[in-house]
């Protein structure tokens, strides 16, 4: 087989057992590898509870992990979402997809639940389950410095110990697998950590292709500004987008109660390039190296914790964003999450937490300790045991990240039609409505929005299934992807073969959300965006989204995708992409 | 959308792309809408179905970009058509031609490709968002198909081995060629007072560079210090269209509010740098691209390895000025690194298969003269070596 290596491992913490698969090729063809080959095992146990000893949780590499297609070496985590009940999976990066295919697994199945804290580690083909007991409670630092010999690590941190519901998984130290919660799934199988070291080679059809193909791709990454210009993220790292967004009059302030941050300028990528002295790096295989870690070790926040330890918060001290990023890596937990439940509550008890509160409630949060346990439920849970469900900014139950809806209407489709909830990465809008790839579009109208929101779905949920870099396709496109596909695996295939396959993988989605209770209501968001606007500046202004307008896009948005008028999938639009479900909620 | 469709139908028109009343653009919106009536809709529509795409094109291109096309369709040996300008190695990849217009067969190519040329019929171009997309691409092969056209005509005639049905199209190409432009009206002259004077010359000069076709599509790019901050059009936008579409870049990097601004940033600013000019216009003239693939180097090692685009070593010059490798943004083998030194020197520099930039000391209308000038002095070139 070229691509995959044709093996599944399959480890029953429950049992202490392990068992190899070898899915069919034609499983391997139709669901491509991470989220798509995730979701197929996903699908008959989606409805159990997340933590069901037998739900599983699956960590997916794709075809082009360990090869040298560009921005390959990322993979897939899913479950069932402890956070928000629905499909939850991250896409990450580090060297864990490439350790993993290394050693000969193109996914990793965990079931069960080990009587005693437990860690696995993965050496080829030999598998060991160790007893893990002394490292609960260790903080992801020190518990990554005793490991990090053993290979690739992922471990889930104290937060997930204490049941926090947005707990995250740290890859290698500093990449997070986060925003679904899934530390817990860790938590509830008893599980610490899984360490992978692997020294096989995963074969390619045609490596000639591979590399003119490659070299047509690393053109685009060149001659993309956002990616490898001279103020894009290769430069800064994603908090290059903080000026930008904030510009644009779309930078989350105060709960999203504005849109416009008055200390932006002084808190921004070149402001931290300036004091911290970071050096670059970033994902095996990757040559836009995002991220950035700090002079002293400390890793640079990501546009997403920079905007929320910041403007949301109300926060104009660098230092204290630097800790909290800190804090929540150290701790295990998502920082969008933690910094969105943190503004909930200020605006709850009409007060944020001031930069030295900021601190302490993260720290509490990740113990479980006075006020951090009921913080450690989300916003929306927090909000709602208040009485004020309205101030969680949140859809699905998971907290919004660094990009106001009422400032890019692509963006506020997109958030309420998420699989997984409040997310940007299913469809990116911003792509085209601020960065004007692949072609600018107007971001303050629905009009069209419908049928491009549903087509990048498409586009990043067959690349989370390459796996591929999804900052990549903000250059380069299926097309050249296509390419990779053929020239690694040796199937031919085309752009719109992968659309296709992407199409089915959102769609499967969609069906194991229905079936656990979610419904077209679901996909909707918080009032506030309809009732208030934005911080306008006199020559533009942000209205509140139009209500009326934003329900008609939705309605489109159904149509296109195949859901009937109340937004649930159909039995005909499965069948129609080849998918085994009758319409029925339990089949 | 539906705006969106008559705008770019046309805009095909007033740019000498098609003849009035023949492109036959549709886009999806709610519904699948469509610029005008047309007979082939049916067997369009049913492209439309088999693709995960938002738009399609399909237009017979005007004179001379008809004859240009079918001329090399029709000639390509494999079925596909690899022009060597920059637009088309770095964004279309190759030109697949299909003989026969089947929507089956049509569906197939563009799964793969944003376009395909139906010898005798026209081009099809696909967009995945917007219309605009297959506007850019059709425009982008017509381009592409021009430079190839009359690259290989130079080359054919100089080497003796022009065909007489090459030479056939080569004249009747010819005689569709429009007149060396001339800038009639001066632009607004500087140095400039303040940001809004700034912003209004640019967005003159851009409109003036289209309208005398020294662009490929609508692209191209245009920058002017000022006060430290460098005015830069953003990546993607039209030069003819530039209101609202530019980015202030403050040259000590404190702010990276221009991460949308065009991918030649780094060229700008490095050219502004040197200190001797404020203003830089880059367009995509024809001819100039043309001569900067004309080379008549036998045996050389990186042209027999096809890089010349990367790392030429001759100094070649054209119209005066000198040629010089380089992609677009920021690589290794970036423009970036070889424009701005090659531009110290010359009143204008051309990139290899791709393009010219040119420079003013306080306003735009010494780098639009250059621009015009360098484009024509190629085109005489050009006919003076056939």
């Amino acid at each position: 087989m070229n691509g995959w290596r044709g093996r599944i491992l399959r480890i029953n913490l429950s049992a202490g057992q392990w068992t190899v698969e070898h899915p069919d090729a034609d499983v391997y063809a139709r669901q491509i590898g991470g989220r798509g080959l995730a979701g197929s095992y996903l699908w008959d146990e989606a409805s159990r509870p997340w933590d069901d000893p037998e739900m599983p949780l699956l960590f997916f590499t794709g075809p082009l992990v360990d090869t040298a297609s560009p921005t390959s070496g990322m993979m897939t985590v899913m479950s069932r979402s402890p956070q928000t009940g629905t499909v939850g999976d991250g896409s990450f990066g580090g060297s864990l997809g490439t350790a993993l295919k290394k050693a000969g697994w193109d996914g990793l199945v965990i079931t069960g639940r080990a009587r005693t804290l437990r860690g696995i580690e993965i050496e080829d083909a030999r598998i060991t389950l160790v007893e893990a007991a002394p490292l609960s409670g260790r903080k992801t630092p020190e518990l990554y410095a005793r490991l990090k010999g053993k290979g690739a690590v992922v471990l889930a941190g104290p937060a997930a110990e204490a049941g926090v519901r947005y707990a995250n998984l740290i890859v290698d130290g500093s990449w997070a697998a986060g925003r679904n919660g899934l530390g817990l799934l860790f938590a509830a199988k008893n599980l610490k950590y899984i360490a992978v070291k692997g020294s096989t080679t995963t074969r390619v059809a045609d490596p000639g292709a591979l590399k003119r193909a490659q070299e047509d791709v690393q053109r685009l990454l060149s001659a993309s500004p956002f990616l490898l210009g001279d103020l894009g993220i290769g430069r800064y790292g994603t908090a290059a987008l903080y000026d930008l967004i904030d510009a644009r009059r779309m930078m989350p302030t105060d709960n999203f109660r504005r849109t416009r941050f008055d200390a932006a300028r002084g808190m921004n990528a070149h402001a931290f390039h300036k004091r911290y002295a970071p050096h670059r790096t970033g994902c095996l295989g990757c040559t836009i190296l995002c991220k950035r870690i700090a002079s002293d070790g400390r890793i640079l926040p990501e546009f997403e914790t920079l905007a929320h330890f910041s403007a949301l918060l109300g926060n104009a001290e660098m230092e204290t964003v630097m800790e909290a990023n800190r804090l929540c890596i150290e701790l295990g937990m998502d920082p969008i999450s933690a910094a969105a439940t943190l503004s909930c509550h200020g605006e709850i008890r009409r007060r944020h937490p001031g930069p030295r509160e900021i601190l302490s409630l993260l720290q509490d949060i990740g113990a479980g300790r006075g006020i951090g346990k009921a913080l450690g439920q989300g916003a929306a849970v927090y909000a709602e045991q208040c009485g004020k469900p309205e101030a969680a900014m949140a859809v699905k139950g998971m907290e919004l990240p660094g990009f106001d809806p009422r400032g890019a209407y692509g963006m506020a489709l997109a958030y309420a039609t998420s699989t997984r909830g409040g997310c940007h990465m299913r469809a990116y809008p911003i792509s085209s409505e601020i960065l004007r790839k692949p072609v600018a579009t107007n971001r303050f109208t629905f009009s069209g929005k419908a049928r491009m929101i549903k087509g990048a779905e498409d586009l990043f949920a067959a690349a989370d299934s390459l796996t591929a870099c999804p900052f990549v396709f903000l250059a380069a496109s299926l097309e050249e992807y296509a390419r990779i596909f053929t020239a690694v695996t040796g199937l031919e295939t085309s752009a719109d073969d992968l659309l296709s396959a992407g199409e089915r993988i959102d769609y499967s989605e969609r069906i194991m959300n229905f079936r656990n209770g979610f419904r077209g209501t679901d996909d909707d968001l918080p009032a506030r965006f309809f009732e208030e606007p934005g911080t306008g500046n006199g020559h533009l202004e942000i209205p509140p989204l139009d209500r009326d307008e934003f329900l008609k896009a939705r309605a489109v948005y159904r149509r296109i995708r195949g859901l009937d008028s109340e937004g649930r999938p159909t039995g005909e639009k499965a069948a129609e992409l080849g998918i085994a479900w009758s319409g029925e909620i339990g089949g | 959308m539906d705006r969106l469709i008559r705008k770019y139908a046309d805009k095909l028109v007033r740019s000498g792309l098609a003849e009035a009343g023949t492109p036959l653009l549709g886009a999806w919106d709610v519904e699948l809408i469509w610029n005008r009536e047309d007979e082939m809709r049916p067997l369009i529509e049913k492209i439309f179905a088999g693709l995960h795409i938002s738009a399609l094109l399909f237009a017979q291109p005007a004179e001379p970009y008809r004859t240009v096309v079918d001329f090399l369709a029709r000639t390509a040996p494999s079925g596909v058509l690899r022009p060597e300008d920059t637009e088309t190695r770095t964004f279309l990849h190759d030109l697949p031609v299909v003989t026969t217009f089947e929507a089956e067969k049509l569906i197939q190519v563009l799964k793969k490709r944003k376009c395909a040329i139906l010898p005798g019929r026209g081009i099809i171009a696909c967009g995945t968002v917007s219309p605009e997309q297959a506007f850019v691409t059709f425009s982008s092969a017509c381009f592409a198909c021009f430079v190839k056209f009359f690259a290989d005509v130079l080359r054919d005639v100089r080497a003796g081995s022009s065909s007489p049905a090459q030479q056939a199209a080569f004249r009747q190409a010819v005689e569709h060629l429009d007149p060396p432009a001339q800038r009639v009206s001066p632009l607004l002259r500087g140095p400039f007072r303040d940001e809004a004077t700034v912003l209004t010359a640019m967005e003159e000069a851009g409109k003036a560079t289209v309208d005398c076709g020294l662009v490929d599509s609508y692209f191209g790019n245009i920058s002017c210090l000022f006060e430290d901050i460098l005015y830069i059009s953003q990546t993607g936008s039209s030069l003819d269209e530039l209101q609202g579409c530019i980015d202030p870049v403050p040259l000590d990097g404190s702010s990276c509010a221009g991460i949308t601004a065009s991918s030649e940033l780094s060229a700008h600013r490095a050219i502004v740098a040197r200190g001797t000019c404020r203003t830089i216009l880059h367009g995509h003239p024809k001819f100039s691209v043309v001569l900067s693939l004309a080379c008549g180097e036998k045996n050389c090692e990186v042209g027999l390895k096809r890089q010349c685009h990367l790392c030429c070593p001759r100094p070649r010059r054209a119209a005066g000025v000198p040629i010089v490798p380089g992609e677009v943004g920021t690589g290794l083998h970036g423009l970036c690194h070889t424009v701005p030194p090659a531009l110290a020197d010359s009143r204008g520099v051309i990139v290899y298969g791709h393009g010219v930039f040119t420079a003013g000391r306080t306003d735009f209308n010494g780098a639009l003269s250059s621009l015009l000038e360098i484009e024509k002095g190629c085109r005489e070139e050009y006919f003076a070596r056939l």
